[in-house]
């Protein structure tokens, strides 16, 4: 399979985690991918099959574990993340505002990653805080009450 | 193993310690619903549909993951217990698209059964929220497709693909809600390390995974299965071919849970390769050529005139002109008659098959060991053989099913597996050694195994003592073929062949499979006697689990070989040549019989060139693509007198033919094949043949009758009954006995239970006999102008001449030319990189075809495959022949390889 211009990515910070887990198998791969998205910034495709062939942890199992848990993403990841809730009670107090507003200071789309890889913008079901409603999230800070014009200043805070 | 007393449901069972409740309630017909379960799987218990009650548990317990325990008392259908399951069934129609009245699988779809059976309420069909059908990583295969709404995350599929077929090409991937089934990287499944073998559709118990080119061609319900017998490899696998009857064609293929010998596995072969009975391209008519060119004709005409010209031919002649190539495509009852009719009505022993050119040696060389060239143990016995030694035998692409077996007896049951073979094959991933051997020298690797094995004193003193003659010859000649001197041969290092040795002699019960890597040689018969030393010298020969096992190739070329179609011997290989055999024969076919053994495959196409043999009749075979050395097959094919050929297409074969026949194929006849481990298997009629085309056999008695020799039987059954009674090992075998599971042979009578494994306690032959052999190099070796070594064989997803698998559009997406694979050394010094087509040229013929770069083949080393017409191999291969078996060396000749001028 073609992973496109991602086939060049260097494999020595790989063959480096590897060699710190000697034998590895199939319960070591949680750690092991976490090393990888240390290392690579997320878990390029390219690289897992490398790591597939190197271990004999089959590509397929390892597919499954990355897209099983919410910490690993497949596709590169800004520094920081955004969650930004479009949830029934944010809607209803201007949600869709603050997602808008969000958008156009940063020049991204739902699910995409700033070119300086500063952020990645999510939108989410609910954030479980209703009551601050509109809601949004950067990294493991809540933001409540949001009106659009609060975004800018928040997002200056993280480099 | 212990029993264990239970009570299910009130009633006294018996059980098998190591049984759980599932598969005890299921062997004794107590109904317990179950959706994750699958005997060929590890239970996993996700369901939760399988619930019971087991007295002194607090909650109800899953019966597929709860192990029998002595006088447990357990009840299946309370009311609790089926509410729960109701509502079980209730959650999974939240995720499933209940939409039974369009989908396939409608009449076999488990969930469907059990929602009828627990009344599910109306509302539960709503179909799921938000999920519209998506791409998924079946989106555009040609074999089969996944349908996320209707899949219930049991995950049998990819347990199957891992712990079955070991493939691991499926995943579940994400969470939550979102979990569905897809590849690595959802890259699409021809991309992933999928092999098509379909088991995930076999597996699934629902709609969700399904043959894409069977969807809409009738549902489940209304298709009837006629239970038959796979018509490619040696394996032999039952398949129940289902037809819908409205429009009288195949529309998918299934297999049985629990049948012998395939358990209800597949290969991409059996699953998927049946496009070409309904192919356009089947002849209908017979053809007959005239100034050129075929023009159609009435049987009447085909006969007669087939007819005159063979007994114009006899009488200018002899009846020595004439030569008959029988099938070993062709049911047990086609060879026999088609020998019969050579031999008896035309007065020749001119009679062989292919069988000369994959496992003539090991007939010749079994048959001197052990006086018995088969299998020595049956397939099913491999899974629990404490050592495989494999050895010129890519069993997962060229027997895959036993392939299945291999791979059990090393995951689930933790055999030693050893692997020789000059390509780096699947296998070896799974091997606990592996050695590659440069082609054409295991006599050299095996003497220095048994070297290793007598220095060490792992030889069996007294097996060789009690059983065997001649060890002194061997001993003799062993005693300087070290593993140093074999290194230098073979290219694998002393201390590899020590281990190989050590592994083998030490193993309790150990089985040597082999195939073609084997016999296709010139020393072809040295290197299937070799193997008999070697188990032999071990004592493995002759209990369960133990012994020497070739893997025949073709379908049938186990019971074409049975029923004489060689030029030597009679049915049961009766020697023609014994004055009293042959007098028994004259006096059961009613005519009088040569004594002089005839031409073999190769033979016969040199008497043409030789304007010995006239006339040729061929019946389902493809010489024109099969045999080696091309270019000198088809001049002899060119230059016969007259030609017949009798197949299902216009093979190349067929092009040069003066009269053509059309034939039925294995779906629309009745009869029997013997698969490689010696099982007679039946074959039924499932459809109705295209156009005017009759069975083989059929038209066999008419020529016949037509030479004034009247052949006619009622049925395929009544032809059985006739061998039966001229062929001992076959003596016990009828349709009936082998309705339901077939018989292995020897079964000498009707009250005979037919025999697992041969030679115990004593050989055929008496005592084994030891042979001392000497090394010798193959026939053509490198050199300046030809500095590689090309060696051929098979791939997983075609078989033979192609002819039939070809006409399959998910093989063909998957596998759609032919190759050379060559290693990233010598391709980056010739230029030639992967994708590019090259030149391969022998002494004999040229080929282009592209280059497959790949570090599976050793450096020097070349392989292509020869299925492929617009790549032949063949053109290539040395035609030189075993001096016993006078099988070709197809393993090995010398070769060049340039890019070609053209761009690519
Ligand atoms: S077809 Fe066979 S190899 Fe491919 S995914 Fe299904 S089970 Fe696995
Ligand atoms: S596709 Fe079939 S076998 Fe696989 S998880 Fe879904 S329902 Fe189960
Ligand atoms: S293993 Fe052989 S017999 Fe079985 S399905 Fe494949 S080709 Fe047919
Ligand atoms: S709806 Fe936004 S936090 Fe719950
Ligand atoms: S069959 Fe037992 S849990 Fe699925």
């Amino acid at each position: 399979m073609d992973f496109g211009k991602e086939g060049s990515l260097s494999i020595e910070p790989l063959d480096k985690i590897l060699a710190s887990v000697p034998n590895a198998g199939f319960g070591d791969l949680i750690p092991i991918l976490q090393k990888i998205q240390a290392a690579y910034g997320y878990l390029p495709p390219s690289v897992l099959m490398a790591a597939s062939s190197r271990t004999g942890i089959t590509a397929s199992r390892i597919y499954g574990v990355a897209t099983f848990y919410e910490q690993f993403h497949l596709e590169p990841h800004g520094r920081h993340t955004i969650k930004c809730c479009r949830g029934t009670a944010c809607h209803v107090r201007g949600g869709r505002n603050i997602i808008r507003a969000i958008s156009r200071t940063l020049g991204v789309e739902e699910s995409e990653t700033t070119e300086d890889m500063r952020f990645t913008f999510e939108t989410v079901a609910c954030l479980g805080t209703c009551f601050l409603a509109p809601v949004m999230m950067v990294n493991n800070d809540y933001y409540g009450h949001m009106t659009s014009n609060k975004v800018k200043d928040i997002l200056e805070r993280y480099s | 193993m212990s029993e264990i007393q239970v009570t299910i449901n009130g009633k006294e069972l018996t059980s098998k310690a190591g049984q759980n409740i599932l598969e005890l309630a299921l062997a004794n017909d107590i109904e317990i619903p179950n959706l994750c379960y699958d005997p060929r799987l590890r239970p996993s218990g996700s369901c939760r549909l399988c619930v019971v009650e087991v007295q002194g548990q607090a909650e109800p317990v899953a019966a597929c993951t709860f192990q029998i325990q002595p006088g447990m008392v357990v009840q299946t259908q309370t009311e609790e217990i089926r509410a729960i399951r109701k509502t079980v069934l209730e959650l999974l129609f939240y995720e499933h698209r209940g939409s039974c009245t369009t989908c396939d699988e409608n009449g076999d779809c488990k969930l469907q059964r059990y929602a009828y059976e627990y009344q599910l309420s109306d509302d539960v069909f709503e179909p799921p929220a938000g999920e519209g059908r998506r791409e998924n990583y079946t989106t555009g295969n040609e074999a089969l497709e996944y349908d996320l709404g209707k899949c219930i995350r049991c995950g049998r599929c990819i347990q199957i693909c891992e712990e079955v077929q070991a493939d691991s090409a499926l995943t579940f991937k994400s969470r939550a809600a979102s979990v569905e089934v897809s590849t690595a990287f959802d890259m699409p499944l021809n991309d992933s390390t999928c092999e098509l073998c379909g088991q995930c559709i076999s597996s699934c118990p629902t709609g969700a995974l399904y043959e894409r080119a069977a969807k809409g061609k009738g549902q489940c319900k209304d298709l009837v299965r006629t239970r038959t017998t796979c018509p490619y490899c040696g394996v032999g696998c039952q398949i129940d071919l289902n037809v819908n009857p409205k429009a009288s064609e195949i529309v998918r293929v299934t297999s049985e849970v629990g049948c012998i010998p395939n358990n209800g596995n597949l290969c991409v072969k059996g699953r998927f390769g049946m496009d070409f009975i309904a192919s356009d391209k089947r002849l209908t008519e017979p053809l007959i050529k005239r100034n050129g060119k075929f023009e159609k004709a009435t049987w009447d005409e085909a006969i007669t005139f087939i007819a005159e010209r063979l007994k114009r031919t006899r009488s200018q002649f002899g009846a020595d002109s004439i030569a008959g190539l029988s099938s070993a495509k062709c049911t047990n009852e086609d060879n026999y008659v088609f020998q019969k009719f050579i031999r008896a009505c035309i007065g020749t022993n001119n009679v062989d098959h292919c069988a000369r050119l994959c496992h003539a040696s090991t007939v010749a060389g079994l048959a001197r060991a052990f006086g018995s060239g088969a299998m020595t143990n049956s397939i099913d016995e491999l899974k629990n053989a404490a050592c495989i030694f494999v050895i010129g035998s890519n069993t997962t692409e060229a027997h895959p099913v036993i392939g299945l077996y291999i791979k059990k007896a090393v995951m689930k049951n933790g055999a030693e597996l050893v692997v020789a073979d000059p390509r780096a094959i699947d296998l070896t991933r799974f091997a606990r050694l592996y050695i590659a051997q440069k082609p054409g020298t295991d006599v050299a690797l095996i003497n220095a195994m048994m070297n290793v094995i007598i220095n060490e004193e792992l030889h069996d003193k007294a097996f060789i003592k009690e059983r065997t003659e001649d060890f002194e010859k061997l001993e003799t000649i062993l005693k300087d073929f070290t593993p140093e001197k074999a290194e230098g041969i073979t290219t694998i290092p002393a201390d590899k062949i020590r281990a190989a040795a050590r592994l083998y002699a030490n193993a309790k019960t150990a089985s040597i499979v082999y195939s073609m890597g084997i016999t296709q040689h010139t020393t072809g018969t040295d290197n299937v006697l070799s193997l008999a030393n070697l188990a032999m010298l071990t004592g493995n020969v002759g209990a369960e689990s133990t012994g020497v096992n070739p893997l025949r190739g073709q379908n049938n070329v186990q019971g074409a070989c049975d029923l004489g179609a060689l030029p030597n011997v009679y049915p049961g290989y009766q020697s023609v040549e014994d004055s009293q055999i042959q007098a028994n024969f004259e006096s059961a076919w009613g005519g009088k019989l040569s004594g002089r053994k005839g031409l073999t495959v190769v033979e016969m196409m040199h008497a043409i060139e030789e304007g010995k043999v006239k006339a040729l009749y061929v019946m389902g075979e493809n010489p024109a693509l099969s045999d080696p050395n091309l270019n000198r097959t088809r001049r002899a094919l060119e230059k016969v007198d007259f030609l017949v050929v009798q197949d299902i297409f216009l093979s190349e074969t067929a092009e040069y033919a003066d009269v053509v026949l059309p034939s039925v194929c294995f779906a629309e006849k009745d009869g029997t094949f013997t698969n490689t481990e010696r099982r007679v298997q039946r074959v039924r009629k499932a459809v109705a043949p295209p156009g005017q085309a009759r069975s083989d056999w059929k038209i066999i008695c008419e020529v016949a009758t037509k030479m004034a020799y009247p052949m006619s039987y009622e049925g395929a059954d009544k032809i059985m009954g006739e061998i039966a009674s001229v062929t001992p090992i076959y003596g016990g075998i009828s349709f009936d006995r082998i309705d339901s599971v077939g018989l292995q042979w020897p079964c000498l009578d009707k009250g005979h239970p037919g025999t697992r494994f041969l030679h115990e306690g004593t050989f055929k032959r008496g005592k084994g006999k030891f042979h001392a052999v000497e090394f010798i190099e193959a026939d053509e070796l490198p050199d300046e102008d030809y500095p590689f070594v090309l060696t051929t064989g098979r791939q997983l997803y075609q078989f033979h001449t192609g002819t039939m698998t070809r006409k399959s559009p998910a093989i063909n997406q998957v596998s759609p030319t032919g190759y050379v694979e060559i290693h990233p050394d010598d391709a980056r010094r010739l230029e030639i990189s992967s994708g590019e087509n090259v030149e391969v040229i022998t002494r004999r013929g040229r080929v282009t075809t592209p280059a497959r770069v790949t570090s599976k083949i050793e450096k020097g080393w070349l392989f292509m495959p020869f299925h492929f017409r617009e790549s032949p191999a063949n053109m290539l291969t040395n035609d030189a022949l075993d001096p016993t078996a006078k099988i070709p060396e197809y393993k090995v000749c010398a070769a060049a390889v340039n890019k070609t001028k053209q761009p690519k």
